[in-house]
Formats: structure tokens, sequence, C-alpha cells
């Protein structure tokens, strides 16, 4: 069976303050690094597991700039056995319909059984494309999935992550997309060999011209969504911060506070 | 009509808190558009929510169907589908939860509605509504108005609004369900409870919670020494229990754990709001953080900024002398 996986390529901003760039629309992610979102990561993992496990291939698709391609190669170094880049400045990627619209255009006519991607993404946060996709290819979905089963009989059984820890567990008939949550499994790292085998395999560049899919369909104008600014949200810092020079001098009024307050 | 529809989420005989806080926004906005506040409730043997939700909103539209009684996604489709096209709501709401987003992208797509998640806040200019998300968890806010629409479809962050009161006194209203039969190509077979460990974090008067700025297996000894000196369990966000350093049960937030210690030392946590979600019943909150403007600082008393690497050991070193 083959599967898609599609990742996403973003900023990792997990430890640092974020700045505007000029237009008042974008971050300026310039200082930071880039990879793989978190959450593809795990997928990428679980296709290749399936892959293992029940045979088939593992396709990777990505939205993303000709400097993505080091990290849609680290998924094919993991085992995917091809690529699809979509590059496209068109594509308004504020619009997770959008971004789903040209995933699912790059994948309709081909013989898939499984999509899968992260539940979320972390710059967005939409936790939209996955499920939006489902409907654009008319197949059924389950979202924020913490365990997969493929079954006999052309179905899967999967295990979706509620509040709580609960698990909902359902059956879904194939082909099918499932969003994965983080945790799922243990993201490999990939192996010399893989990298170096990657490196042959296909990586097919397409635009939305290649696709087949009209501009004016997933273009900003096309979009229901408008977006009007960014800003940087003020933090109602309700905490006192402790100030001093050097960490030990800060460590040592937080000791003492602890202390006056009986909780050390 | 400029009616706000309130997709109510409720699992296993729970009306979840989201949907109060759904409805106090919804009562925000639906005078500016002259319409009502609406609860849509689908499920099956849910007449005694009716009664409830009846008091803090106009109206209560629910549909009972035995097709109904576990949430299925693509059945909420099909009715929400036909609940929209006959009363044309303005804005539906739906929980930025695993029901909500499971649900919401779908029907943006099939009804082509102007959708935008996880709102934070929500206006309404011209008759218009104009709506804030975040981006990079917390960091960044993004105001979106929306192209000219008969409906409008939006996810709601949790705990982002004060829940509503019960004070009113609205109408109940049955609609048919348009459901005919199970569907064969999504089927739910059963919930499964989350796993239980060997401390009980809902129940710990000081809680260690560690973050991705632990950044490895080998910096956990320095962690635990702090737990022990506080006298702490320890506990930690998605991304620690995701690293393999926490077990399961130890995760707090929407999809672990809700806390309330009387200390919560926070180290190396930036504070998603799934997480901030978890802690809000803390009721001294301690934060150790490299970047200023970290969301826990919004929800911590007392902050430190800077390399917790340098910060923790001194610390340590101190809590010991005055145990000493």
């Amino acid at each position: 069976m083959k599967t898609f996986v599609c990742i996403k390529y973003v900023p990792d901003t997990s430890e640092a303050d974020v700045k505007l760039d000029e237009t008042g629309l974008g971050v300026d992610t310039s200082r930071f690094s880039f990879d793989i979102n978190e959450a593809d990561n795990y997928a990428v993992e679980e296709a290749v597991q399936i892959k293992e496990n029940h045979g088939g291939e593992v396709s990777v698709l990505s939205i993303g700039p000709q400097s993505s391609e080091v990290t849609i190669r680290m998924a094919l170094a993991k085992g995917g056995d091809d690529a699809i880049r979509v590059e496209d400045s068109r594509i308004f990627e504020h619009d997770p319909l959008a971004v789903a619209k040209v995933l699912s255009a790059a994948v309709k006519d081909q013989d898939y059984k499984l999509i899968l991607t992260g539940c979320m993404a972390n710059d967005d946060g939409n936790m939209s494309v996955g499920v939006a996709m489902a409907e654009e290819l008319g197949i059924p979905h389950a979202s924020m999935v913490k365990q997969v089963e493929v079954l006999d009989e052309g179905k899967v059984r999967a295990y979706r992550e509620l509040e709580g820890g609960v698990m909902e567990v359902v059956e879904l008939t194939l082909p099918a997309v499932l969003t994965i949550q983080t945790g799922i499994n243990e993201p490999r790292y990939a192996p010399i060999k893989g990298i170096r085998q990657a490196k042959k395999k296909e990586l097919k560049v397409m635009s939305l011209d290649d696709l087949g899919l009209p501009a004016e369909q997933v273009d900003e104008s096309a979009s229901k969504i408008k977006l009007n600014k960014m800003y940087i949200p003020e933090v109602e810092a309700k905490a006192e911060f402790i100030e001093g020079e050097e960490p030990e001098e800060k460590a040592e009024k937080l000791a003492e506070i602890l202390q006056k307050g009986g909780l050390a | 009509m400029g009616d706000v529809f309130v997709i109510i989420e409720h699992r296993r005989g729970e009306i979840r808190d989201v949907n109060w806080e759904m409805l106090n926004l919804a009562s925000q906005v639906a005078p500016e558009m002259g319409g009502n506040v609406v609860s849509v409730l689908l499920g099956s043997g849910v007449d005694e929510f009716t009664e409830k939700l009846s008091g803090a909103c106009d109206k209560v539209l629910y549909v009972e169907d035995a097709l109904l009684e576990s949430f299925n996604a693509d059945k909420y489709q099909r009715v929400l589908s036909s609940i929209i096209d006959e009363h044309q709501p303005k804005i539906v709401m739906v929980g930025h939860t695993a029901q909500g987003v499971d649900l919401a992208p779908a029907l943006a797509v099939e009804k082509d509605l102007p959708y935008l998640t996880e709102l934070v806040g929500l206006r309404i200019e011209d008759q218009k509504p104009v709506g804030v998300r975040q981006y990079y968890q917390g960091k960044v806010n993004a105001e979106f108005s929306f192209a000219d629409a008969d409906t409008y479809l939006f996810t709601v962050r949790e705990a982002a609004f004060e829940p509503m009161e019960a004070n009113q006194k609205g109408s109940v209203e049955k609609v048919e369900s348009p459901l005919k039969e199970e569907l064969d190509y999504r089927k739910f077979i059963e919930y499964q409870e989350a796993e239980v460990g060997d401390v009980d974090i809902t129940q710990s008067d000081v809680l260690v919670g560690l973050g991705r700025g632990v950044r490895e297996d080998k910096n956990m000894p320095l962690m635990e020494e702090l737990a022990g000196l506080l006298g702490a369990d320890m506990c930690g966000s998605r991304a620690a229990v995701d690293a393999g350093w926490l077990p399961h049960d130890r995760q707090v937030g929407t999809s672990g754990k809700t806390v309330k210690p009387k200390l919560y030392f926070a180290v190396g946590i930036s504070g998603a709001f799934q997480h901030l979600a978890g802690i809000k019943g803390a009721k001294t909150v301690v934060a150790i953080n490299k970047d200023p403007n970290a969301p826990i600082f919004a929800e911590a008393d007392y902050g430190i900024v800077d390399d917790l690497f340098k910060v923790v050991p001194k610390l340590n070193e101190k809590l010991n002398e005055m145990k000493g």
C-alpha cells in the first residue's frame, strides 16, 4: 500500500522571541533555523513503520522553498521512496483550505491507501489541513491519532487522543487521511546509508501549473480570509521578575522568596 | 438572519467547558448583528442538557438520534450541513478541541465557508466579523477579516473567554435528524481510559513542571534534584512527555491532567495555551525561561529570565543550604 506523508518546513521559534518583518504581515524568520514540523516528523516515522510492517511505498509531499529539500531528503533517508515539492509563490499559505487544495491536487490521481500528516503545524497551529484534504478528496479521516493499526479488508483502526488523555477508537475504510499526534512513536534518526541513498531518490518539483490547479483557486484573492495585520501580543506579565546581575543572585533571591512563602 | 450558532460539545454525559465560553463570546457579537445566540446540540439522550443550555442562550436547537450516540465527525458534518442550509446562521462556532478540529475543516470545505481557527478574539465591524488568532504558540497575533458570506465558520480556543452565566430563559426546539443509517466508512468502536500511573499529579501539593527547555535526558538528574529539594512530584508539558523524560500520566494540559498544586515550578516551559490551561488552578507559579516574552510569564507569580542550566544548579545549592 502506498502512503503519502505531508510535511511542512517550519522555523523553530520555541525558545526565542519573534519579531515581525517590515510588511507587518509576517514574521522575520531570518534568525531561525528551519526543520520538519514536529508532528510531521512523527507522521513520517509512522508512514515508514507501516511500510516496514505491511509493505508498500512512502511518498513525501511538501509545499516549501528550495531550502526545504534538505528536510525532504531527510524524510527520504528515513525510508521515504520519493517526494514531491510544490513551490509556487501564489499559494496563500495563511489559509489552511488553500493548502489542503494544493496538496489534494498533488495526490488525487495517484493510487494511495493512506495520507498521513502532523495534526498541527507549530507555526500557524491551524490543525486543519489533513481533515480539509480528506473532504477535498472525498475520503474518511481521523485527526489527532496516537496509535494506528492497519487491519485486513482495507481498513485502519485509529486511536484519537482526546482531552484528558482519553482515546476515541475509530475504524476507517481506506483510503483515508490520518493526522498524527506527537508522541505516537519514537522518530528514528536517519541512518548514514539512508542519507546516501536519499540523494538518488526522485524529488519532483511542481508548480500549480504542473498540478493543473488554477492559481485563482488557491491564491490570496481566492481565499475567503484576509490577513489584516500581525502584531506581538502584550503578554500581561503577571510575574514579578526576579532581577540580578548573575544567575546565582537570582537563584538566591528565589530561594528566599520560596522560603518566606513556606514553599521550601 | 444574524444568528450565532454554537455547536455544543459533550462527551459521555458531560457538557464541556468550552461551550459556556463560546456562548459568552456569541452573546457579545450576536446583538451587533441583530441575531440570537443558538446552542446546537446533537446526540442521543441529550434532552437533559437542553434545560441547562437554554439558561445560557436565546434558543436551543437539538437533534435527538440514536445514530448520534457517540461523536462521529462525519455524522455531525451531515447534520450540521443540513442545519446550516435551513437556518442560515451568520456565524457558526465550534470548539478548537479534539472534537472540533475533527469536524470543522471538512465542514468548511464542504460548504465553502470563510473559516478561521482557534479564535482568541472576535468583534463585529460594519456588520462583519473580524477575528484574531495566534501564530507560533501565542507569540504573534494575527487579525483577519473575511469575504462577504452568508455564514462564517470559526473554531474557538478553549479557556480564552469567560464562561457564560446561565440566567436566561431560552426556547428549545427539536429538529428532525437527517441521518438515515450508520456510515460504513467511519465507525466508532470505543473510548479507552487514560492510563493510571504511580503518582496522581492532580493531588500533588508541589510540582516541578518540565518543558522543552530541559533539552536532553541527561539533564533530568538536575531536575530530579530540584524536585527532591522542593518535595515536589515531577510533571511536564507534551514536549517533555513526547521526549520520553516522563510517562504519559505526568502530562499537564488539555490533553493531559489539570493540576492544582500550592506551588507549580515551571522549568523550560514556554507556556503553550494547552499547557497553561492545565495549571490555572495552581496557587503559586514560578517560571524559569530564557525568553522574556514566553507566555508562561503571564501565568507566573515569580519569573526568572535566564538560562535554566545556570539558575537551577545555584538554586539547588541554595535550597540545600537552607535545609542544612
